[in-house]
């Protein structure tokens, strides 16, 4: 058991921190990066494919660097330091991990190593506004004619839907969920493209007799391999949370430091700086449960990982309410606006949260297996 | 002890019932509802609606358009008028300067100002926070310098609310710099037109635009714009943040929120079923409205037995539970929403449900709730300070 980073790890992080924090050195610059479509910096996402970080977690003959979780893992904190606005998570960890997860060899091949390379954004079409949260579509219907397979119906809110450049698609067949692949041209597809609170892009993705391709085995049922990509997705969530959150606190101290309100600093008033160490118990806790979520994830073991990525989802909502909550509310005014950094931190915590699966839903989902265990055991 | 309402007040609650429901105009209602902001010409079609009535102001003195009602019927009217979808009179006229004036102004002040007020012909803006002066309010640094007949104003107030539609703005300003600091402060009425005076918008973290920076650059104030004497602007600042502080538990409104929350829950599950089956939202909510009915309970003991003009000591608990409720529904909002939740810049053609776009906007932007009018610190001060005697 170790929980903590090698030097080549260590190397990436300071790489990646590096890079990203060139781009977003004040919060300033990510204001201006999503002011405009499609919400993220095209030249950010080409310099972290230079670096490697976009290949990272897929398999050398596909294309990627045979890199794993934990190296995702420091990719994903970095973005939420900065609270970077390009879709690691969205587009490598979850789209192109149901590509490497699911589709043939020459799938991957074909998508895995322009994703790699920075030249192919692909996003996950999956949520539906009648569906919430889990493995099934029902509003996408896909129906075969010959060899030919066609898509119907439609999916919203569709993460950075409108920039990708090929759609992951879940669909209904006869009451299984099979994945298929769009191309951004497809006759039939409509994408309408609108902001969401935390700066990023969602679309309306419509699909009206829209030819698909399978991913993988045509047809088959494929929402078991769904839920474990998504659970990589929700642990690395998890990541980029605890480094916003840590930020969120960082400057939150900052302040307590520097802010003088009747003539002292506000770290005067204990009231506060007890607020603050509370703050600093829920990140810790938040870390270790995600940091030990992840090395479940490096272990491969499938149930396994779909219970720790809901007990890290669950810690990870729960902190960063808190912690996000508290930062504004401990600056006062200031917090509120969007000139100043808090507010963003937590409107992207607030936005994670939200995005495969928030506390509640996990919760919910763990409480079915109350039973199935007399006490936890982290360790295997 | 009695439960019941007198006759009296059962007729009065109908009244107003009737009244909210019916006469403000239903577009204005509807964005409530909706959880959309109100346009400037909404709030005050509405303030004028209720003015037309007479109900607008019931707080002021008679004379000046108040009402003789009792605590008891001041709160069945504000909760009503939130039950009904209506935004209570814009506060900075209603609640702030108007009791001021007519509390310290000269006849003529009153005279000049308390009906185009009551009435909001005059959009009033409250410029008291400076970027260094929030909870410390009292070392404000704008000044006002006395030159013949006429106040020189320079310097800078900031979380002007609504300053974009002001026209006029109620000002602490310091008129002597070597007293105590509370000694030194007047309480000055500056027309927002004034030359040397600008505007800035601040954006909230929610994207929207409902608070300024207001600049004084040399603005020349006719010293008749002085409400009561010089230096004693203190006294009436804590009189109007007094005044701020009661009714401000926004119970009614909460209450509407959270019925609507559940409504919504009813058909915003998997394939449009109930998430009201789920029984961790429905401990929620079951929760909330525990915590507001204790709330709303609490709120009318307190107007039950102020009667003698002191405020009841409970009250000190209104503003903070009621902003921390109003938060909590906030929140359960966004969590209702769910995935949808991301949805916020949706528009026509999208499925989202609209009560699911507005949902995070409005959970961020009510972070300003426990900020603003005495932060819930300051409110826990006051507790621990005023009610329980710890004064460390
Ligand atoms: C949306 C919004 C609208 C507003 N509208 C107006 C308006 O129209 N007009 C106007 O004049 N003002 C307005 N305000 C300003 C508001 O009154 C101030 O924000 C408030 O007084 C807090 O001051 P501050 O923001 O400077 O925070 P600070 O005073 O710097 O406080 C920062 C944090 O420290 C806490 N704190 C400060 N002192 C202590 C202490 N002694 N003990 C314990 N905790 C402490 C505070 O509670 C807060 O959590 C508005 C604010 C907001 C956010």
């Amino acid at each position: 058991m170790d929980f903590t980073l090698d030097s080549e790890q260590t190397a990436l992080r300071d790489a990646v921190r590096g890079l990203l924090g060139k781009a977003y050195g004040s919060s300033e610059d990510r204001r201006t990066v999503t002011k405009t479509d499609p919400g993220w910096d095209e030249k950010t996402w080409q310099r972290l494919a230079e670096m490697g970080a976009l290949g990272l977690p897929f398999a050398e003959e596909d294309g990627g660097f045979g890199a794993g979780p934990v190296e995702v893992s420091i990719v994903a904190e970095e973005i939420g330091r900065v609270i970077a606005p390009e879709p690691y998570v969205e587009a490598v960890v979850l789209a192109g991990g149901l590509v490497a997860a699911a589709g043939t060899a020459e799938q991957r091949a074909e998508i895995i190593g322009a994703l790699a390379e920075g030249t192919l954004v692909p996003a996950f079409a999956h949520t539906e506004a009648q569906g919430r949260y889990g493995q099934r579509a029902y509003a996408v219907t896909a129906t075969k004619d010959g060899d030919a397979w066609t898509l119907s119906g439609v999916k919203e809110p569709v993460l950075g839907g409108a920039r990708a450049d090929l759609l992951v698609v879940s669909a209904d067949v006869d009451g299984a969920t099979a994945l298929f692949l769009v191309q951004p041209d497809a006759s039939g597809l409509t994408r309408t493209s609108y902001t969401t609170f935390d700066g990023g892009r969602a679309a309306h993705a419509a699909f009206d007799s829209t030819p698909a391709t399978p991913l993988g085995e045509p047809g088959a049922d494929q929402s078991a391999v769904i839920a474990q990509v998504v659970a990589a997705a929700q642990i690395a969530y998890g990541h980029e949370s605890l480094g916003a959150m840590a930020f969120a606190l960082e400057t939150t101290t900052e302040y307590l430091k520097s802010r003088k309100q009747f003539g002292v600093p506000l770290m005067t008033f204990q009231a506060l700086t007890f607020r603050a160490a509370d703050m600093y118990v829920s990140l810790e806790l938040a870390r270790s449960t995600v940091t030990w979520a992840t090395l479940v994830l490096l272990d491969a073991d499938a149930d396994a990982t779909l219970e720790a990525a809901s007990r890290a989802k669950l810690q990870v909502s729960k902190a960063g309410r808190h912690i996000g909550q508290e930062a504004i509310q401990l600056h006062g005014g200031i917090g509120m606006t969007a000139e100043y950094s808090v507010g963003h931190y937590t409107s992207r915590l607030t936005a994670i949260d939200h995005a495969l699966g928030d506390g509640r839903y996990h919760l919910s989902a763990l409480s079915e297996t109350l039973d199935d265990h007399e006490v936890l055991e982290p360790l295997p | 002890m009695k439960l019941q309402l007198s006759d009296e007040d059962v007729a009065f609650r109908d009244e107003m019932r009737t009244f909210f429901t019916t006469q403000i105009p239903q577009d204005i209602r509807d964005t409530v509802t909706a959880r959309r902001e109100l346009s400037k010409d909404q709030i005050v079609r509405s303030m004028q609606a209720m003015n037309a009535a007479g109900i607008a102001v019931p707080n002021w003195p008679v004379e000046w358009g108040g009402k003789d009602w009792t605590p008891l019927q001041r709160h069945i009217w504000h909760e009503e008028m939130q039950l009904a979808g209506v935004m209570p009179p814009l506060a900075f006229n209603a609640s702030m300067v108007g009791p001021v004036i007519a509390a310290f102004g000269s006849q003529e002040i009153k005279e000049r100002f308390l009906p185009k007020t009551a009435n909001l012909d005059i959009w009033w803006s409250q410029g008291f926070s400076e970027p260094d002066a929030g909870s410390d309010l009292a070392s404000l640094r704008t000044t006002a310098v006395r030159e013949g007949d006429e106040y020189v104003v320079n310097g800078q107030k900031t979380w002007t609310t609504l300053g974009q539609y002001g026209d006029w703005i109620f000002t602490l300003v310091r008129t002597d710099p070597n007293v105590k600091k509370q000694a030194g402060i007047s309480f000055l009425l500056i027309d927002m037109t004034s030359p040397g005076l600008t505007v800035r918008p601040i954006e909230l973290i929610d994207g929207g635009h409902e608070v300024n920076e207001v600049f004084f650059d040399n603005v020349r104030v006719p010293a008749e714009n002085l409400v009561g004497e010089e230096n004693k602007g203190w006294d009436y600042a804590k009189f109007l943040l007094g005044n701020e502080r009661v009714g401000v538990a926004p119970v009614g409104s909460t209450k509407r929120t959270l019925a609507q929350a559940k409504e919504y829950a009813k058909t915003a599950g998997p394939g449009g079923t109930s998430l009201l089956d789920d029984p961790l939202v429905a401990a929620q909510i079951v929760e909330l409205e525990n915590d507001l009915l204790a709330l709303e309970l609490t709120a009318l003991r307190v107007v039950a037995n102020s009667a003698d003009g002191k405020p009841h000591p409970a009250s000190s608990v209104l503003k903070l539970q009621g902003t921390v409720l109003q938060q909590a529904v906030t929140e359960l909002w966004v969590d209702l929403a769910g995935p949808n939740a991301l949805a916020t810049g949706a528009g026509d053609g999208s499925d989202v449900p609209d009560l699911a776009r507005t949902a995070t906007t409005n959970y961020l932007n009510y972070r300003k709730a426990s900020i603003y009018g005495g932060s819930n610190e300051v409110q826990r001060q006051i507790i621990a300070g005023t009610i329980l005697g710890l004064r460390g």
